[in-house]
C-alpha cells in the first residue's frame, strides 16, 4: 500500500531495518531515531550500508524487513514522491535540459506551489547565485552545481533533508568551505538534515550526532566529542582518526577508576570509559593526548616508561613521532609546535606520559586492525 | 599557408567521391528532368527543351502514389517509434549483463538480406503462414480475408524493415541519461508519467528525432516492400519511379518525380525539425 505521506513531520524512526540483496545482507537489523531538526550524519567506509540506508529513507528501495516512520506516519512503502524528504544526490543529478530555475521550481510545480518565482529567488540568493538562473547545469562549476543541488531540495521545505556524498566530487578546499556553509543553512531553514558520507572530518565538523556504521550495522552513535574521545570499538577508534591500542589487563580497582597492567607498567582509567567485558582490554589513547619527556624528566599521571623516538616527523602545527616501545609496539605521537622547544631527535631515549582521564579501554579480543585498513577516498559504494 | 591548407587536402578525397557520385547524378536528372521526347525518335531518346510543366504533369498524374507514400511512412514511423521507445528503454535500463545481447539481436536482421527478410513476410502473412489461420479460428479477420497484398502488409513490411533504425538511436539517447536524474525526479515529487514526460522524454528527444528521420526518409522512397508485399493499389511513390525509369523508359517524368519526392521529404523534414528542436515539446 502506498499512500501520500507529503504532510507527515517529526523524527525520523527506523526500527529493526533489514535489507538483503541476494545472499548479501547490505543492511542488518538497524534501528535509529533520527531527532527532528538535527543535523545527522550516517558516517562509514564503503560498503558499510550507509548509502543503502539513505536510499531506504529517500524511497528508492523498501527495506526486506522493517519499518520507517516519520513522526507517527509509516512510510516505509510509500514511494519517494510520496514522501516529504528531498535528497541532494552525490554528483547532483541535476536536469540537463531545464535551466537552473526551472531545476529548482521542480519539485514546487509537482507540488502545485502558488508563488513559484518568489520561492525560487528566495533560495538561489540563500545559496548566492541568483545571477545563474537561466543558464544550465553543464554550465556550472562543481561548486556551483552543489550549491543548486541543495536549492532545488530545500526550496520544497522537505521534513527530511538528505545528503549523499554532497561534497565528494569538490576539492578539498571548497569542501572546508561547503561544510561551514552546509551547516549555517541548516540552522538557517531548521530542516532535519541526514547526512552520508564517508569523509570522518566532514561529519565532525557539521553533524551534531553521528552514527558510524560497519558491516550494515551501527558501531556506535553519539556526538563528535563523544565518538573520539570515547569510542566504544576499534573500529571507531580507528576510523575516526588515530588510535594508540596497547594490550593490557585490569589488575585493580580504585574508586571511579581502574587499575590496568601494560606490559608489566600500572596506568589508571576511567570507569566510565571501560568497554571491555573481563579483564583482558585494549588501553585507547589518541596520539595529541600523549606528552614525551626525556627519561630525567619529572612527569605526572599515566607514565610508560623505556620508549626510543624511531621517526620524527614535522608537519608544521604539529610534530608526529613514532616511539618504539620495550614491547615491540610503535605509538604515534602528536606534539603541539606551541612551547618553541626543539623537537625531540631520533633515537632519544624517552617516557611517554598522560592524563589518565583521556585513556580508554576496549574489549581485549577485539581486532585493533579494524577500521583502520579502509581507505576514506573510495567515493562510491555500489 | 601550408598548414591552413592541410584540412582541404584530407577532405579532397570525400568531396571527390560526393562530387562525381552525387552532385554529377543530380545534376544529370535535374537535366533530365525537364527533357522531352524527339520527334520521331525512338523509346528513350530524349532532347532537351527545358519543360517545367513535366513537374506538374507527373504530380498530378501521381499525386495518390505520393499521398499514399507519405501515410504509409508516417504509420510505419509511428509503429516503429511506439515498438522501439519501450524496447530502447528496456534494453538501456532494465538489460542488466544482456543489454549487448539484445543490441546484437536489434541488429541480427542485417545479417540477411533485405529482399529475403521482406519476402519472408509475404509468407509469414500468406495463407500458408500461422498468422492468416489463427486470426480465422479467433475470428478476428474474417475467413475470406487475406493480408498479403494489402497496403496492412506493406505498412508491417516497412516498420519491420526500418525497425532497427528507430531502436538504436532511440537506445543511444535513453542510455546516456543519467538514472539518478530520474531518481531525483521522483524524489522531487514527480510520479512515474510525470518522470517519463518531464524528464526521460525530454532527455531521450536527439534519439527520437534521429530515429524517425532514419526511418521515415527511406521509408517514404521505399518500394520494395510495396512491390513484394503489396498490390496495384498500394503502389508507392516509389514504385512509380522504378517502373517510369526501367519499364516504361520515362526518364522524364522519373526524375521529375524523384525530385519532387526528395523536396517533399526536405521541407517536411525541415519543418519536423524546427518544431522538435526550438520548441518544448511538453
Amino acid at each position: 500500500m502506498s499512500f501520500d505521506a507529503s504532510s507527515a513531520r517529526g523524527d525520523l524512526i527506523l526500527t529493526r531495518i533489514t535489507k538483503e540483496y541476494g545472499d548479501f545482507k547490505a543492511v542488518d537489523d538497524l534501528s535509529l531515531t533520527i531527532p527532528k531538526g538535527s543535523f545527522f550524519a550516517l558516517l562509514g567506509p564503503s560498503g558499510c550500508g550507509k548509502t543503502t540506508t539513505l536510499r531506504m529513507i529517500a524511497g528508492l528501495e523498501e527495506p526486506t524487513v522493517g519499518s520507517i516512520h516519520l513522526g507517527e506516519t509509516d512510510i516505509t512503502t510509500t514511494k519517494p514522491y510520496q514522501r516529504p524528504i528531498n535528497t541532494v544526490f552525490q554528483n547532483y543529478a541535476l536536469f540537463p535540459h531545464l535551466t537552473i530555475f526551472e531545476n529548482i521550481a521542480f519539485g514546487l510545480r509537482r507540488r502545485g506551489v502558488k508563488d513559484v518565482d518568489a520561492e525560487v529567488n528566495k533560495v538561489l540568493n540563500l545559496v548566492e547565485l541568483p545571477h545563474l538562473a537561466g543558464r544550465k547545469p553543464t554550465q556550472l562549476s562543481g561548486g556551483q552545481q552543489q550549491r543548486i543541488a541543495l536549492a532545488r531540495a530545500i526550496v520544497n521545505r522537505p521534513a527530511l533533508l538528505l545528503l549523499d556524498e554532497p561534497l565528494g566530487a569538490l576539492d578539498l578546499k571548497l569542501r572546508r568551505q561547503m561544510q561551514i556553509e552546509l551547516k549555517w543553512i541548516q540552522k538557517e531553514v531548521g530542516l532535519t538534515f541526514v547526512h552520508v558520507t564517508h569523509d570522518q572530518e566532514e561529519a565532525m565538523t557539521m553533524a551534531d550526532t553521528i552514527a558510524v556504521m560497519n558491516e550494515g550495522q551501527i558501531e556506535q552513535m553519539g556526538s563528535p566529542a563523544d565518538l573520539y574521545d570515547n569510542p566504544e570499538t576499534a573500529f571507531v577508534a580507528n576510523f575516526l582518526g588515530q588510535s594508540n591500542l596497547i594490550k593490557g589487563t585490569i589488575s585493580g580497582n580504585d574508586g571511579d577508576s581502574l587499575v590496568a597492567d601494560l606490559y608489566g607498567q600500572k596506568i589508571s582509567l576511567p570507569k566510565n570509559r571501560s568497554h571491555a567485558t573481563d579483564n583482558s582490554i585494549y588501553a585507547g589513547i589518541r596520539p595529541e593526548k600523549f606528552r614525551i619527556s626525556l627519561l630525567n624528566t619529572p612527569v605526572s599521571g599515566n607514565v610508560l616508561s623505556g620508549g626510543r623516538i624511531e621517526d620524527v616527523s614535522y608537519i608544521g602545527v604539529s610534530t608526529q613521532y613514532q616511539v618504539a616501545m620495550p614491547w615491540g609496539q610503535e605509538l604515534i605521537v602528536f606534539e603541539q609546535n606551541d612551547d618553541g622547544v626543539a623537537p625531540f631527535n631520533k633515537g632519544d631515549a624517552v617516557n611517554i606520559s598522560w592524563a589518565p582521564i583521556f585513556t580508554f579501554a576496549l574489549r581485549g579480543d577485539e581486532d585493533v586492525t579494524a577500521g583502520s585498513e579502509v581507505i576514506p577516498e573510495v567515493l562510491d559504494e555500489e | 599557408m601550408g598548414k591552413i591548407r592541410t584540412p582541404y587536402l584530407l577532405l579532397l578525397p570525400g568531396f571527390g567521391f560526393l562530387f562525381t557520385f552525387f552532385i554529377l547524378p543530380i545534376l544529370n536528372l535535374a537535366q533530365t528532368s525537364t527533357q522531352t521526347p524527339v520527334g520521331g525518335g525512338d523509346t528513350g531518346q530524349y532532347e532537351q527543351t527545358f519543360r517545367f510543366q513535366n513537374y506538374i504533369d507527373a504530380f498530378i498524374e501521381n499525386k495518390e502514389q505520393f499521398a499514399r507514400s507519405f501515410i504509409y511512412a508516417i504509420i510505419a514511423t509511428v509503429l516503429a517509434l511506439i515498438i522501439s521507445y519501450p524496447l530502447a528503454y528496456a534494453i538501456a535500463f532494465k538489460s542488466g549483463k544482456y543489454k549487448n545481447f539484445l543490441l546484437v539481436l536489434v541488429v541480427a536482421p542485417f545479417f540477411t538480406s533485405f529482399l529475403l527478410r521482406t519476402v519472408a513476410w509475404k509468407q509469414i502473412l500468406g495463407e500458408e503462414g500461422f498468422v492468416v489461420p489463427t486470426l480465422r479460428s479467433l475470428g478476428i479477420i474474417s475467413q475470406s480475408t487475406t493480408l498479403t497484398s494489402t497496403s496492412f502488409a506493406v505498412v508491417m513490411g516497412m516498420t519491420y524493415n526500418f525497425l532497427p533504425f528507430m531502436t538504436l538511436p532511440l537506445y543511444a539517447s535513453i542510455d546516456r541519461i543519467d538514472p539518478r536524474t530520474l531518481e531525483a525526479s521522483g524524489d522531487l515529487y514527480a510520479n512515474a508519467f510525470t518522470t517519463f514526460r518531464k524528464v526521460t522524454l525530454p532527455l531521450s528527444m536527439p534519439g527520437v528525432v534521429a530515429g524517425t528521420l532514419l526511418t521515415f526518409i527511406p521509408a517514404a522512397g521505399d518500394y520494395v516492400n510495396a512491390s513484394i508485399l503489396g498490390s496495384p493499389n498500394t503502389k508507392m511513390i516509389g514504385n512509380v519511379i522504378e517502373s517510369r525509369y526501367f519499364k516504361i523508359v520515362d526518364y522524364p517524368t522519373a526524375a521529375a518525380l524523384s525530385f519532387t519526392l526528395m523536396a517533399a521529404i526536405l521541407i517536411l523534414v525541415t519543418i519536423y525539425i524546427r518544431k522538435a528542436g526550438t520548441e518544448e515539446l511538453v
